[in-house]
């Protein structure tokens, strides 16, 4: 396991440096909008990572209301904290294509008001473990991503009702891609979702680390422990008593 | 009557009685709306025929931000002298005391819309062009989709460092499709232009959707150790 992590770290880091230089180099120009829609293969990719996160942070969320497990918990940590970054990737790439291209940074549409809905839904559940700091936090964090992910398609449908109604002149779905085009983002689709996952398994890794130090002060604090080697530290407790 | 019926009636006969003698949270959310609707006022021109389309949303967020005031004193009573303890480790359904809960803050509630309504016709000098009678199913289902939701946040932000922060915070994002049916189905009987079927249905569907999982999801709140 050890050494799994740097082999992988390294071939995920060439991976995706290849998707970049196919997205920046390899891709043709596209005809109308020219290489500011080059990133397309940096912004959809994120947005699919950072899905695939959230939906991890609800199985394991449930996963932790049923076993209580708190290896699933971590894992709900570890995702839903890393698909947040990706999730701001999404908003933050959007309107640096959106301002060239639509002339506008932003636009209330369905599919960018939704993506906005979802991050501050896990804005929240981020601040909900923040603010709570015991042993109650993951069942509180479970609960909230189960409600949140009964929100999301309800938000959806709510959104893309409200916009039919009051039709936007922007954003032109459809349309075909080239298939050289298509060959990259694919690729850019593998790259980033390496990247999020190997991200996702390191913040795994620390939070069960985290969590085994802090049980460890806990213990010691409660056992009022002093270490056997340490003579000096003993002596010091020893004068601290008298 | 079974033991569930009990403790919601006793539960609920309790808070009302309670609220009737103090009258601390329908009085500071009914000055809290007046306030909204007064400064409001500065930033549009309320009594222009536009401003039909601005008042559904203005009403909604005045009766969101006051119902926070009686959501955050609802199990605030509860922590005094351990009562959220006892009610742990006693036999009674959790449900029970959630159902009370959530009728109570329901009721309290629609008595502040009821009393606000009044205000907001006068000082927005409004008037349905569309279907009236839609606005009571429509104020019904919106106001059970925010209570149910906050008083179950509620009841999870008491286990939080500053709990009357972090209300907002967990409410406000989820209920973000709520509020959204609740001030287009208003505006849509304002003005008369739509229909507000659609956003009744969602709301109802809302309203199903999270009271089945709050009820599902509550005790393990009230047991979260």
């Amino acid at each position: 396991m050890k050494r799994a992590f740097p082999i992988l770290a390294v071939l995920t880091t060439g991976f995706v440096l290849y998707g970049f230089y196919l997205g920046l180099f390899v891709a043709p120009t596209e005809r109308t909008m020219g290489d500011v829609q080059r990133i397309f293969y940096f912004h959809a990719p994120s947005g699919w990572t950072a899905f695939c996160l959230f939906f991890v942070n609800l199985i394991a969320s449930v996963a932790y209301l049923v076993r209580r497990n708190l290896k699933a918990d971590a894992l709900a940590v570890a995702s839903a904290e890393v698909g947040v970054v990706f999730c701001t990737v999404v908003l933050v790439t959007g309107p640096l294509w959106a301002r060239p291209v639509w002339g506008i940074w932003w636009t209330w549409d369905l599919r960018l008001t939704s993506t906005l809905v979802l991050w501050l839904i896990y804005v929240s559940y981020l601040m909900l473990r923040r603010l709570t700091n015991n042993a109650q936090t993951p069942v509180l964090a479970a609960v909230l991503a189960i409600f949140g992910a009964l929100d999301v398609p309800l938000v959806y449908f709510s959104i893309w009702f409200f916009r039919t109604q009051h039709p936007q002149p922007v954003i032109g779905g459809g349309g075909s891609l080239d298939p050289r085009m298509l060959h990259v983002f694919l690729i850019n689709v593998c790259a980033f979702s390496c990247l999020g996952a190997l991200i996702c398994w390191a913040r795994y890794r620390v939070e069960l680390m985290h969590r085994e130090v802090e049980e460890a002060h806990a213990l010691e604090s409660l056992l009022d422990v002093v270490p056997k080697s340490e003579g000096e530290a003993k002596a010091a407790h020893r004068g601290s008593l008298q | 009557m079974t033991s569930f019926q009990s403790i919601t009636l006793a539960t609920l006969t309790k808070d009302i009685r309670l609220e009737w003698r103090s009258k601390d949270a329908l009085n500071s959310m009914l000055f809290f709306s007046l306030l909204v609707v007064v400064i409001f006022s500065f930033s549009f021109d309320p009594v222009a025929e536009e401003s039909r389309h601005i008042v559904g949303g203005l009403i909604w967020v005045a009766f969101l931000f006051a119902a926070i005031v009686a959501l955050n004193q609802t199990w605030a009573r509860e922590l005094r002298n351990q009562v959220l303890d006892a009610y742990r480790v006693s036999p009674a359904p959790a449900n029970g005391l959630f159902l009370a809960k959530v009728l109570g803050n329901f009721i309290f509630v629609s008595v502040l819309e009821a009393l606000m309504t009044p205000l907001f016709i006068v000082f927005y000098n409004l008037r349905a062009l569309g279907p009236a009678w839609q606005l009571i199913p429509l104020a019904i289902l919106g106001t059970w989709a925010l209570v149910v939701n906050g008083t179950f946040f509620a009841a999870m932000s008491l286990r939080t460092r500053s709990r009357e922060i972090m209300l907002p915070l967990l409410l406000f994002p989820i209920s973000i499709p709520a509020l959204m049916g609740m001030v287009q189905a208003t505006t849509a009987i304002l003005t008369g232009e739509n229909s507000a079927r659609f956003w009744i249905v969602l709301l109802l569907t809302y309203d199903v959707v999270f009271t089945t999982a709050c009820v599902a999801l509550f005790e393990a709140i009230l047991h979260a150790e």
